[in-house]
This record gives structure tokens, sequence and C-alpha cells, in this order.
């Protein structure tokens, strides 16, 4: 009558699927951090030198902060300077086409099922897949640069777009914004810049995808998305990362401008490794993810599956600047063993009519912890705002927390604000209620966490909502016991 | 024989609950269980059913000549034991329809059938969903969340007429439910009888049994069967109580 409990532990701490290494060269930084490693990561990227005084500038205001303590996690303190900063694959091919890739790069793609090749663009997804710092692989630009769409790596809209860069980079997350903005914006690596001009519909997905591959290789990411005027656009983002014994850092930062009638959509599944069953080993992710919908009637929509990281820390928000302008935040996060999410996101309504969703779902398993931090700011002079927020908890098991930390914050009269929480539990009885029925136990869990999840699944676009079910199963089986 | 249990001792937490059981079942009969309560009655039909938390410290049980307790829950589902439950659960989120397919569909993959098509299932649902009188709308809210205890033990039903068990095991189906409830609830099962298909109808009163009628009725008392009969049995029970049972058999 079911699964004993050895057994059960057995498939819990079945090994990470995607825990492998790839043995490629690389070209890695020695640990530490100081004003020389800075100027040698933006040497060997061939930056201009605004970009190397933006990074020193950020560096010099980094050393005055603390790190945050606030957030519903516990790890050990972190010692910046044992991470290195710096880490490209020494081959870098010239892509004219996936031959000159290294074969190894391309193995490892695959493993991880990211297809970088003719079924994608059948399935209408642009790639650029980076690899470690360095993009290595930039598929289907041309039929972008077509509709002038610029979908590049940072590193390289710094060289090619300068003017553009200088416009927004840090225009939504400045350097000051909080500790890891500013170590981010000192050190970042690469990432993903993306153009839209004027009444442009992207015609594809875009779609990057991220591998944390070398030990001790902090990951900093900066990702700039700008939609002009009545454009669309569309931002899938997935990562999966090898298993490692050390912790790995990433701080990401991610900004979004969305200019007047224009609308962004950013997806993101994340399955970074989570530790071991004691939280060994695991991705620390401090991510700064901000939109700013900066004309009227525009429209930032974030959602995100978070399954993976040891801690994560990130709260995707918008800036609802312009009048008539949406902002949607869409969650689900778990965490088991003994991952630790703090997560949510801050609607900031300054102009008239804007109006915002929150919809929330944490599920914990085993020891995870899990806390939804939001905040709804409605300044002064946003007549008629609106908000709606949902936030539910999910718990598999007793041994697993769930916190709900709401912050409203209203200086406008009309505004409406409304909150609704919910905490349940997975229990024996819906699962023998569910496998007397019939159903697997395995299946049994993921109709319940897919029943729980549906509102946000419904907000991916299609092809990723396979995937993140089918993550989310996977990621929650046996977690119940 | 359909189920055969055999000096079957169980036990909650330690505690001796079931004391030596000896019940066989032929297909196509319905058998009533009885009993105060406390008896060991709901303990039955959930070690039938496979519901973790209960120790079998002897006997056996065999059911359509296969050991039972070696089968997992999901498998006797998967082989024709349903069981409606006492208290039903709620499945937020998850859409009764889809779970009630789900279910049909993995009993049917189980017995190397085709699953069935959204069309035919459709249209059985909502035939069968009128024949227990639940409200069609309540085929598309989450399963028996926010239900009425009424609407959950009629949506119990249907998943029964729609399943079509061997051994359907009804766990106290009639308690909280009205006069009206209990009889549409008995004409479902009354629908399902047939000489291939045997039932266990366990509860407290006799009043169901007006309803559906058994054709042999038992008597659990602290974990063992102590009288054994008839329809009959249900009306003297009805009449004079447990008491005289529960002192002739001390005797």
């Amino acid at each position: 009558m079911g699964l004993p409990n050895t057994e059960m532990e057995d498939f819990v701490e079945s090994e990470y699927a995607q825990g492998f290494v790839t043995e490629i060269e690389s070209d890695t930084l020695p640990p530490g951090l100081d004003e020389a490693v800075i100027r040698t990561i933006s040497e060997r990227k061939g930056e201009p030198p605004w970009m190397l005084e933006k990074r020193l500038t950020a560096y010099r205001h980094w050393l005055t902060m603390r790190e945050p303590s606030w957030a519903e996690v516990r790890h050990p303190p972190i010692d910046f300077q044992t991470i290195s900063y710096y880490s490209s694959p020494k081959k870098k091919p010239l892509l004219d086409n996936l031959d000159q890739v290294d074969p190894e790069l391309l193995a490892t793609y695959e493993k991880l099922g990211i297809p970088i090749d003719e079924q994608k663009a059948l399935a209408g997804v642009a790639v650029d897949a980076v690899f470690d710092s360095v993009s290595v692989a930039t598929t289907f630009r041309e039929s972008l640069a077509e509709a002038g769409v610029i979908f590049c790596s940072m590193s390289e809209a710094i060289r090619e777009y300068p003017e553009l860069v200088k416009q927004y980079l840090g225009s939504v997350v400045p350097h000051k914004d909080n500790f890891f903005a500013a170590l981010n914006s000192a050190v970042f690596s690469d990432g993903t810049f993306v153009y839209i001009p004027k009444d442009v519909k992207c015609p594809m997905e875009l779609s990057t995808y991220f591998r944390i591959n070398e030990a001790n290789t902090g990951q900093f990411e900066r990702t700039l998305i700008i939609a002009e005027e009545r454009s669309h656009v569309s931002y899938l983002e997935g990562c999966t990362a090898p298993m490692r014994d050390e912790n790995q850092l990433h701080a990401a930062v991610v900004e979004l401008v969305a200019l007047e009638d224009a609308r962004i959509k950013y997806s993101t599944v994340q399955n970074w490794y989570p530790g071991d069953n004691e939280g060994r080993g695991g991705i620390y992710n401090f991510v700064t993810k901000r939109g700013d919908c900066r004309g009227d009637r525009s429209h930032i929509s974030w959602t995100q599956v978070e399954t993976g990281s040891a801690v994560t820390w990130k709260y995707p928000s918008c800036i609802l600047r312009g009048k008539d302008t949406v902002g949607e935040f869409y969650s689900v996060a778990v965490t088991k063993g003994m991952q630790q999410a703090d997560t949510g996101t801050k609607m900031i309504h300054i102009g008239e009519n804007s109006r915002s969703t929150i919809v929330s779902k944490g599920i914990s398993a085993m020891h995870g912890s899990n806390a939804y931090r939001g905040l709804v700011r409605v300044a002064a002079k946003a007549e008629n705002a609106r908000n709606h927020t949902q936030c539910d908890s999910l718990l598999i098991g007793d041994r697993c927390a769930a916190h709900t930390f709401p912050y409203i914050e209203v200086k406008n009269p009309t505004a409406q604000v409304e909150h609704e929480a919910t905490t349940s539990k997975v229990s024996e009885d819906q699962l023998f209620y569910c496998r007397q029925r019939g159903l697997s136990e395995e299946d049994a869990v993921s109709m319940i966490i897919n029943g729980f999840c549906k509102e946000v699944f419904n907000e991916l676009p299609m092809e990723f909502a396979v995937e993140a079910q089918k993550l989310l199963a996977v990621s929650l089986e046996g977690a119940v016991g | 024989m359909m189920l055969s249990i055999k000096n079957l001792t169980a036990n909650v937490d330690g505690k001796e609950i079931l004391k030596g059981i000896n019940l066989d079942i032929k297909a196509g009969e319905v058998h009533a269980i009885m009993g105060p309560n406390g008896s060991g009655k709901s303990t039955l039909a959930h070690i039938l059913s496979g519901r973790d938390g209960y120790e079998v410290t002897g006997g056996e049980i065999h059911y359509k000549g296969q050991d039972l307790l070696s089968l997992e829950t999901e498998e006797r589902a998967q082989q024709g034991i349903f069981l409606a439950m006492q208290y039903p659960v709620e499945l937020p989120g998850v859409n009764n329809m889809t779970f009630l397919r789900e279910s049909m569909n993995a009993i049917r993959r189980s017995r190397g059938e085709e699953e069935i098509d959204a069309v035919s299932f459709m249209k059985l649902v909502r035939e069968k969903a009128d024949s227990v009188k639940l409200d069609q709308k309540l085929l598309k809210r989450s399963v028996n969340a926010g239900f009425s205890g009424g609407e959950k033990k009629r949506n119990e039903i249907l998943q029964m007429v729609m399943l079509e068990p061997y051994l359907a095991i009804l766990d106290e189906t009639d308690s909280g439910l009205d006069i009206d409830a209990l009889r549409t609830v008995s004409d479902g099962v009354n629908l399902l009888r047939s000489p291939e298909r045997s039932m266990i109808v366990v509860t407290h009163y006799q009043r169901l049994l007006e309803y559906i009628e058994p054709d042999h009725v038992h008597v659990l008392s602290d974990g063992r069967i102590i009288r054994s009969g008839g329809k009959e049995l249900a009306l003297e029970l009805e009449a004079r109580g447990y008491g005289w049972l529960l002192e002739e058999a001390a005797a």
C-alpha cells in the first residue's frame, strides 16, 4: 500500500538530471575582484572606454554597499573574493554556420535538449545561446534583421549599437539600485540585447538558454530589451546548470523598456542546480528584473516558473509610468529539499489608470521554504490605479514552509488594491482519492500541482507551458509522502 | 468468487481493530455491513481499497482469485475496485471532468483498452450526471471544491457509474444525505446491479437498505462479524438496535 518510505526517498534523492559537466577549455580569470579585474573584463571584451567607466563607477559604489539581509533566506556568507568573474570558451567560433561551433559544445546543447538547429526555425524560435559568459551561437539573425529587430549579445551591442546601449543600459535598474545590481553593473559578463523598432511585431519568439559551466565562475548576465512605440515582443528564457560542489553565484540584471503602446512579454523557466538534499552546491540566484512601462498604454508581462537554485531572490517588477499602462506578474515557484525562495514582484503605479495583476503560486515540499514578497505602490498622481493580487501557497508534507509578505502603499484615494491569499496542502487523503480512482501517485501529484498552477501556465507560450508542466512533475516526483 | 476474506486481522497505530474477519462475496451479490460506531466497518473498507495506515497482521484476501494485499492502491482501482468515500476530498484546480476522464483512461490503459475520446466522454458524462441528478455545472468545477455534502456524494456515485467497477464499496454513503439525495444515490447504485458486479454497502443505519436491498447482511462488532443473515436481519436491527446482538455475542 503506497511506496515504502525508503523507496520514496530514493526517488526524491535521484540525481539532478542535468548534472553533467562539459570538458571544454576555458579562459578563466583567477578568483578575486578589484579594479584591475574589471579593467581586464572590459579589455577582453574589447569594450569602449565609456563602458569601462560605467563598470568602474558601479564597482566603486558597490564597495560602499552591504549585502542585503532582509530576505527570508539563510545561506553562508558569500566571499566575493573567491569567485572568478570571467570565463569564456577558448575556441571562439566565427558563426557563419553551426559546423564551426566546437562539437563538444553542440553535444552539450543536445544533452540539454537545446536544439540550435532547423527544427527550432520551424518552431519559429530564434536562439541566442549563452555558453558561460560569451555568446557562441546566434541564429536566425537574418530574418530578424529583415524586420529590423536587433537580437544579439550584450557585448556585441556595446560595440555595434553604442548609442542605444548608452541611452538605455542602467536606465531601469541603475547601478545604485541594490547590492547585486551594482555588482552586476561592474562585472557583467554578457547577456542579451533586443531592440524592436517602431510598429514592428517581432516575427518569432525570442529565446535564450543560459548554462553555467565553469566551476566557481559567477555568472552575471545582463539583458536589455527595448520595445519602441507600438512594437511587440515575446522573450523566453530557460536555464539549467551542471552539478557542482561549490556554490555558484548568479546575479543577473534584466531591464525592459516599453515605449508608447508597446508590449513586452518575458517568460522564464529556471531550473538551475538546487544543491543536494542537504543544500550543498546549489546555485545562489540573486536577480534584479525590472520593466519600465515608459510610454502610455504600454504593457509588460512577466511569467516565471522557478524550480531550481538553492537560494532564489528575485522580484520581476513593473514601473507603470505611462497612462493606462498594464503590468502583470505570473509566477510559480517550487522549493523542495533545502531550497529557499524569496520571490515576488513590485508594481509601482505612477501613471493614471495604470493596472496591475499579480498571480503568485508557491509550492513547498520536503524542507523547502517559499516566501512571496510583493509591493504594490500607488503614487499620488496615479488616479484610478488598480491592482489585483492573488497569492496562493501549496504545501507538500509537514516540514516545509510558506510565507507571504505583502506590502501595500497607496497615496491616491481613487486607487483600488485587492489582495487575496490562500494556503493549502497536498494531503494523503487527496493522493489516496486519486489513486483509488486508478491514477498513479506521480500522475496524482502532477494533476494537483498543474491544477494549482493553471493560471500561470496559461500565460506561458505553448511550447514553454508543456516544458514547464514536465519540469514541475519531474521536480516534485516523490516529494510527497 | 468475487471476494474472499479469511481470518483477516489488522492494526491501526498498534491497536487491533479487525480481529478475524471471514467473508465471501459472489459475483452479483450485494452485502451490507452494519454495526455500531468503532466496530471496524470503515477500516475494512479502507483495507480493501488499499489505503495507507493499516497494518494487516494476519489472514488473506482474494479478489477475483488474486492476492489483493499484494496490489497497489491504483492497481486495485484499475482492476475494478471502487470505494465511494464517506468524506470525498476536494481537489482545488483539478477540473471535475478532467479528473474523471483521466481516471477512466488510466483504468482503460491498464487493461490494454483504448482511451475514450473527448466527444464520447462528454456525451457519456452528461448522460450519467443526469441519471444521478448532479447539476451539470458541477462538472466544470474543481473536484468537490465547494460542493455541498449531498453534491459530493452524488459526485461519488457519478464516478462509480462512469467507472463501472466489479466490486463497489460504499462507505457510509448515506451519512448526511436527505431523503431525496438518498433516493437518487440508491437509484444510481441499483442501476449498477448486475450479475458481474458485487457491492459492499457499509452503513450504520437500516434506512439505506430500504432502497438498496441487500442479499446478505453482516453485523460487525469489535472487529468480528457477530451475525450474518438475509435482509430481514437489517429490519430486526432497526427494530431492536444492536444491544441484544452484542449481549448474545458476549455470552
